[in-house]
């Protein structure tokens, strides 16, 4: 390898409350960016605000840590003017989903190159304590005494909703699988989402575990890979199928099931029905789906924008302002 | 019925070209215009129109108009009353009647003069001259609508012979001022080049409009205005909003940076963003953003990615974009932010000008968050304002915002394509190769306290920016309370400095008066003329204006105190006034404020001006 996970650290101290979920995610995206092979002069990491919107400061890259909610605005304009770099989004779920919702969906809709890793830990942390965006009803936070009177975003449902070609979901903890999670997110040509079921050690502690715990993780949440059967469980003898216009999890072997009858996973369709479905399993009566739900191509924005200026400019000569203007309306005083 | 045509020699003459918004009246004005500077005309236009897009027809909601003033000597404004008037229905006369001259003629569409349109305008009796006290007006009522249609009977149906009503209109003019038509025959060909049926009827009709005058109201004084001996060189018809849109393109060329725009569509500013997105074959990246802030956070960005960025605006959107700027401020990144002045509050009057987002532009963000303002003249100087505001925002670091109003945005004159090597350089502080070992990413230079610019991409020099405050040295955040104040007051130091980097203000008229007239940004041509008309009454009157607003020109003060009666106009309620009160002190200027959403008047300027001469 060209670059160390180490390569990518910067010398600030890190400084989130020991056994923040953000630790992980920080750990995943140096050792990402070693397997990557990307510069670390060409990389800037661009953030809001929150407690996630401090990852910047942890990279040995170009950084840039901005306002409340426009992190993915800021970004899109780097990635505009600069198409070589690359370009990441440390976001959480109110600053991408509240404050921040108009930028995100209409950077996903865009389709521009980006990287957005949104740490979901159903809480406001910095400000100590308030329910988020994706705070389940009822939900009771210092800022909601009674509880919550409405219904949470759902991270993949707003992304495809905005059109999105890739959306990947990922545990705080789970480096190694998170790592390469974050490859696949950068190799992506386009807007990638990559959720992170993360904890609040401070205000929301243990907000994931009925999912990520080790001992649930096995039979609550499966881990789709493309071109794979999508069969999970503690001893993998489950199987998600299709039957009618809904999913259901089967045990193989059971009630007449077999091998044949579980479904394939393919993240590249373009029709985004099945991979909604996927995503919107929450835990109960099917696993939470893990890794890369959605991997679709499409035209990129700042591909597009490039290509569309070279297009311009091999039908007209005019390269300077003088040029421009002398090859319009014009009159001469002698 | 030929009889020998009175032909009036005049200096200046005013014409209004008026009618429902979708007349047509803007576009019989600009080709009137244009020809007229062709024909070597100074001239200054102002389109005057409705915040709907088409009101109901006929109302006098609906009135749209374009103003102009031709000259044959410098002229600065549009004019304030109309020697000529076109109009081409009674709304349109009843709402343009108290822009009239005394004697001035009129032209109107008798056709569209029925009973019934008059009712819908709102008049009384059947005859709206009379109701309106236009007693001494020279009225030409040509049946414009009935010779459009018998003139293209052949050609074009009823509905293309009913929109060819301006240029009819355009040929009457043409008649009346003398104007040959070969020139507007050619601009109707590229405009609509690539609609055959409709260039014909066009042509059609302005002939047959030109002979209409000729033929049968040769009794009604025409006009001659002699050329103007211009600076030698190439001209063009350049409005405020496009020629802030060349100035920024000539910065980025002269600083040797891509150009970036994120924008929102927002009247009166969107002109700006239209004209760079049309500017491809010169390399300008315009957004067209889902907000005003992503209009200002996705240069933000290009900016820290090493770009010229800009954002446009006007009033309301600045006030979305403010926590933004603030970001620039502490960030430290060059950022020009445009704002096109609209009538505010709120919503306001989105297509009347004003000057009343000073206060905004300089005080209008949380904590001390000192920026550059400037302001633009006029049309053309719109340019050059410009090109100054991307050269300070870059050579700075720092955001700059240009004020600009919906009046010099719209308003056009004859601009002389420049000559770029009478423009400096622009040459940002780059960090360079040999600062790599000692180099931290707020380190200044200490002669003017700019920061160098690590452009991502640049090997060796990574680092982290934002909006927490840093330590002064390591630019590594802190909150220590005396680095607080230490980085609160380099910032404002910083922003002070670049008066040093300014010319001077420079005093017109008699310097020796009693009497100082000081004005900022787009009133400056209405008040040059007004002061030009003192002067010729045989009065003293000194003259200052600024578009160098935060920080001021250093020799301001000097200039202030030299006179014994100073009088601030502008279109609010004193904004600068205030602001000169609280940058100098003891000084205590008069003032004179309209908030109209309407350019000054000149004779109401020189009335006030020569009153505090008299007392």
């Amino acid at each position: 390898m060209i670059y160390q996970a180490n390569d990518f650290k910067s010398p600030q101290l890190v400084r989130w409350c020991p056994g923040c979920g953000d630790y992980g995610v920080l750990s995943s995206l140096h050792k990402a960016m070693a397997q990557l092979e990307v510069a670390p002069h060409d990389v800037a990491v661009v953030s809001g605000i929150g407690c996630s919107s401090r990852l910047p400061y942890y990279m040995n890259t170009y950084g840039f840590h901005t306002i409340h909610g426009r992190g993915a605005a800021v970004a899109t304009g780097v990635k505009v003017a600069n198409p070589r770099l690359s370009v990441w989004l440390a976001t959480g779920d109110g600053d991408c989903l509240a404050i921040g919702g108009n930028h995100f969906i209409h950077a996903v809709r865009r389709n521009i190159d980006l990287n957005i890793l949104l740490m979901n830990n159903k809480i406001y942390g910095l400000t100590k304590g308030q329910y988020s965006p994706t705070s389940a009803r009822g939900f009771v936070s210092k800022s909601s005494p009674f509880g919550t009177i409405e219904d949470p975003f759902r991270p993949a449902e707003l992304t495809i909703g905005a059109r999105g070609r890739f959306f990947a979901r990922t545990i705080d903890t789970d480096v190694k699988n998170s790592q390469n999670i974050l490859v696949a997110a950068a190799k992506h040509k386009g807007t990638s989402v990559v959720e992170v079921l993360l904890n609040c050690v401070i205000f929301n502690d243990g907000i994931h575990d009925g999912i990520t715990a080790r001992e649930n993780r096995p039979d609550r949440t499966i881990f789709l890979r493309h071109g794979e059967k999508m069969i999970y469980g503690k001893d993998n003898n489950k199987g998600i199928v299709q039957e009618g216009f809904s999913l259901k999890a089967v045990t193989i072997g059971e009630g007449g099931y077999s091998p044949e009858d579980v479904l394939v996973h393919d993240a590249t369709t373009a029709d985004p029905s099945l991979h909604l479905r996927l995503a919107l399993m929450d835990g109960n009566e099917l696993p939470v789906a893990l890794g890369v739900i959605r991997e679709v191509e499409a035209p990129t924005y700042d591909c597009e924008m490039e290509d569309q200026i070279n297009r311009v400019k091999a039908k007209n000569a005019a390269r300077t302002l003088n040029e421009f203007l002398m090859s319009g309306d014009v009159w001469e005083v002698k | 019925m030929i009889q020998e045509t009175k032909v009036k020699e005049m200096e200046s003459v005013v014409i209004r070209f008026s009618g429902d918004s979708g007349d047509g009246m803007q576009l019989a004005g600009t080709i009137f215009s244009n020809l007229s500077a062709e024909l070597g005309n100074e001239i200054i236009t102002f389109p005057d129109y409705p915040a709907e897009i088409r009101a109901p027809h006929g109302t006098l909601s609906g009135v749209s108009g374009f103003q102009m003033q031709l000259g044959a000597k410098k002229i600065y404004t549009p004019g304030d009353k109309a020697d000529v008037l076109i109009a081409m229905n009674p709304a349109a006369l009843k709402v343009n009647a108290q822009f009239l001259k005394p004697h001035s003629v009129v032209i109107i569409d008798m056709d569209s003069f029925q009973a019934e349109d008059l009712k819908r305008a709102m008049f009384q009796t059947d005859n709206p001259f009379e109701e309106l006290g236009l007693t001494s007006v020279q009225i030409v009522a040509a049946p414009i609508t009935q010779m459009c249609k018998s003139c293209l009977e052949s050609i074009a149906d009823n509905k293309q012979a009913l929109r060819s009503r301006n240029i009819f209109a355009l040929g009457l003019v043409c008649w009346l001022f003398n104007r040959p038509l070969e020139i507007v025959e050619k601009l109707l060909s590229e405009k609509f080049k690539k609609k055959p049926n409709v260039l014909e009827a066009n042509l059609q009709v302005l002939q047959s409009g030109f002979n209409y005058g000729h033929n049968k109201h040769a009794s009604v004084s025409t006009y001659r205005i002699e050329t103007v001996s211009q600076k030698k060189g190439f001209y063009t018809d350049v409005n405020g909003n496009k020629a802030t849109a060349y100035g920024l393109i000539a910065a980025a060329e002269k600083a040797g940076l891509p150009l970036f725009l994120g924008s929102y569509p927002i009247t009166p500013a969107t002109d700006i963003m239209q004209e760079l997105s049309a500017r491809k074959e010169l390399g300008v990246k315009v957004m067209q953003t889902e907000d005003e802030i992503a209009g200002i956070c996705t240069a933000i960005g290009a900016s820290f990615a090493g770009n010229l960025a800009v954002t446009s605006t006007s009033g309301p959107g600045l006030a979305l974009k403010s926590e933004a700027i603030g970001l620039a401020v502490i960030a430290e990144i060059p950022l020009v932010v445009v704002d096109v002045q609209r009538a505010g509050p709120s919503t306001g009057m989105p297509t009347k000008s004003e000057q009343t987002d000073l206060a905004q532009a300089l005080y209008g963000r949380n904590g001390e968050s000192p920026a550059v303002v400037l302001a633009a003249l006029s049309p053309t100087d719109c340019f050059d304002s410009a090109f100054w505001a991307a050269k300070i925002a870059l050579e700075h670091m720092t955001p700059v915002i240009l004020l600009t109003d919906g009046y010099i945005a719209n308003g056009s004159s004859a601009w002389r394509i420049p000559d770029m090597k009478e423009y400096p350089d622009i040459r940002p502080p780059y960090v360079t190769p040999g600062m790599r070992e000692e180099w931290l990413p707020y380190q200044r230079n200490p002669e003017n306290g700019v920061r160098y610019w690590a452009v991502p991409g640049t090997e060796g020099f990574m680092h982290r920016i934002g909006g927490l405050e840093k330590d002064f040295t390591t630019g590594v955040i802190s909150t220590d309370p005396a680095n607080h104040q230490k980085m609160v007051r380099t910032r404002q130091a910083k922003i002070d400095n670049i008066a040093a980097a300014i010319p001077p203000q420079t005093v017109m008229g008699d310097e020796d008066a009693e009497l100082l007239v000081i004005g900022w940004g787009g009133t400056y041509g209405h008040l040059s003329e007004a002061v030009e008309k003192v002067r010729e009454s045989g009065r003293k009157v000194a003259f200052t204006h600024f578009r160098y607003i935060n920080p001021l020109p250093q020799n301001t003060e000097t200039i202030l105190r030299k006179y014994k009666k100073v009088l601030v106009v502008e279109q609010n309620l004193g904004q600068f006034a205030g602001y000169l009160r609280a940058k100098i002190n003891g000084f205590n200027p008069g003032q004179f404020n309209r908030v109209k959403g309407q350019p000054f008047i000149v004779s109401r300027l020189v009335e006030e001006m020569i009153e505090l001469i008299n007392q």
